[in-house]
């Protein structure tokens, strides 16, 4: 033990955190390359599609409606400290549509799809299935990895758009239920806010987020260790990388889209 | 024919393989025995290139293993892993049919079906199996949708790991008059992994046994009896005592 070896830990922490995120970017750059090409797995894309995308829509909607109407009664709460508590729908419209509608859908995602495509594909990597996909001449990566992201990429903003107009539905009941809003004016006053930039930012940062959420499921799946130790530790590990790359993506989008 | 020179295989701190040299015959049928844990499944990776030697060249019908086309190399071989390695979300028809149902040699869906159900027949699996699904079977009836699934394509070079494990005595024997038949008729390149003596003299041309990391005795099933080699003695009569240790 030495005076720098704190240090040291610490430098090969950072090191180490570089290393794996050069990997994933190289992962990512091999299904960049690889997704035009044949053969095409148009069965398992379409499995992709229907398991990522609606079968996430109960997460998506009952997320989205209860942040929804907790927004509005803190906007309210906040709000009337300085009279201002007829901003709801509109702080309701762009903080739903702007911030918590993509990251949410993006989270519930990770935690949903993220590890079950790390945990089913590290599964088939302990149990040889990726090596026998190999010898019957099949690309693991085009059989497994590209129609997974492709159908997170795609369904993803699908599902931000739902969770965003299902979010302020969640704002509209809460308001119009409880705080003495009137019904035709809170709609009037959301659709009169919002612009296409605000909806545009939301759809893109959803196929973001579905991107990363499949990549990195993908990714550790076939990264995975030995055992069903291996499984647990690859499937742990892809939720948490998943998360914070997609509040890390997050923070990067919203202050290009949105700092002038 | 498959030339093995010098393989060399390490994980981490356990050197596995440390400098194989084999030789496999086209047409001939080359049984590895071994103790378990010695590189057995290790050194038939390297062939395939799923697992990359350390050291060594492989090499078939010349050309180096390492620079031939993927496709094409791996379109001649079949393989049974040792723990079967089943696609569990597809049928075990789609299992079988896998080759036959996508790339350079797709066809037809009920012709491929049909296969994949001929196939099973030959490895002693009725035809209502085709429609479940791998994890609704026996670990036995498994391995052979496995090695159903391994020659469905008729390769020309085909690997067994451990095919006869689990199995009844009599499925054993089925099994092994199959890959027999496999070699004779088809003129396949057959390279077995097995623990079980019945099936080496069953099966092989050959006879090669892995310990220590290296080829220990090599030759034809006719010489494996009379070797004075102490470890073949020990292995093939399964005795306690001997120069491989019961620790390993
Ligand atoms: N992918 C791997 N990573 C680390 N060690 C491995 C790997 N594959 C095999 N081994 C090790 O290599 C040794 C030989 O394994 P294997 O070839 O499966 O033995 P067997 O002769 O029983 O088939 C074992 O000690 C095993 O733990
Ligand atoms: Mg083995």
């Amino acid at each position: 033990m030495t005076l720098t070896s704190p240090l040291a830990a610490i430098g090969r922490a950072f090191l180490a955190l570089l290393a794996s995120f050069g990997r994933i970017v190289i992962f990512a750059g091999q299904v960049f390359v690889l997704a035009p090409r044949r053969p095409f797995y148009l069965r398992e894309c379409g499995q992709a599609l229907v398991q990522i995308g609606w079968f996430s829509l109960p997460v998506v909607g009952l997320t989205a409606v209860f942040t929804g109407g907790a927004l509005a009664l803190q906007i309210y709460s906040g709000g009337s400290r300085f009279n201002a508590e007829a901003v709801v729908p509109q702080i309701v419209a762009i903080g739903m549509v702007r911030e918590l509608g993509p990251v949410l859908v993006g989270l519930m995602v990770a935690a949903r799809v993220t590890s079950s495509i790390a945990a089913e594909i590290a599964t088939m990597k302990v149990t040889e299935q990726i090596d026998a996909l190999v010898t019957l001449s099949t690309n693991p990566m085009k059989y497994l990895t590209i129609p997974r992201v492709l159908a997170g990429t795609l369904t993803v903003p699908l599902l931000v758009g739902i969770g965003d107009i299902i979010g302020v539905m969640g704002g509209f009941m809460v308001a119009t239920g409880q705080l003495g809003f009137n019904r035709a004016g809170y709609i009037q006053n959301t659709v009169d806010f919002l612009t296409l930039p605000d909806i545009a930012s939301s759809l893109v940062k959803g196929a973001a987020f579905g991107f990363i959420a499949t990549l990195i499921g993908c990714y550790q799946g076939m990264r995975s260790g030995r055992g069903a130790q291996g499984v647990g530790a690859a499937t742990k590990t892809a939720v948490a990388t998943a998360s914070v790359l997609i509040l890390a993506a997050n923070f990067l989008l919203t202050s290009l889209m949105f700092s002038q | 024919m498959i030339a093995l020179t010098g393989v060399e295989k390490t994980f981490g701190a356990n050197r596995v393989l440390r400098g194989v040299d084999l030789q496999i015959a086209r047409g001939s049928s080359m049984v590895i025995i071994g103790g378990s844990g010695t590189g057995k499944s290790v050194l038939l990776k390297c062939v395939l290139g799923l697992v990359s030697p350390d050291a060594g060249r492989i090499t078939l019908d010349g050309e180096d293993v390492a620079h031939a086309e993927r496709d094409a190399f791996l379109a001649r071989f079949g393989m049974l892993f040792q723990g079967g390695a089943l696609f569990d979300s597809l049928k075990v028809w789609e299992n079988v049919a896998f080759r036959l149902l996508r790339g350079a040699r797709k066809r037809p869906k009920a012709e491929a079906r049909e296969i994949a159900i001929e196939k099973l027949r030959r490895v002693g699996l009725r035809p209502e199996v085709a429609d479940q699904l791998p994890g609704e079977l026996s670990g036995g009836m498994q391995k052979r949708v496995g090695l159903a699934r391994a020659i469905a394509a008729e390769p020309e070079i085909i690997f067994f790991d451990e095919p006869t494990t689990g199995l009844d005595p009599i499925m054993a024997g089925v099994i092994n008059e199959l890959i027999r038949e496999i070699v004779v008729e088809m003129g396949a390149t057959a390279m077995t992994i097995t623990h079980d003596m019945t099936s080496v003299r069953a099966i092989a041309d050959n006879v090669a046994m892995l310990h220590g990391g290296l080829i220990r005795w090599t030759g034809p099933v006719a010489d494996m009896d009379a070797t004075s080699d102490p470890y073949v003695q020990q292995f093939i009569h399964g005795r306690a005592e001997g120069p491989i240790a019961s620790v390993r």
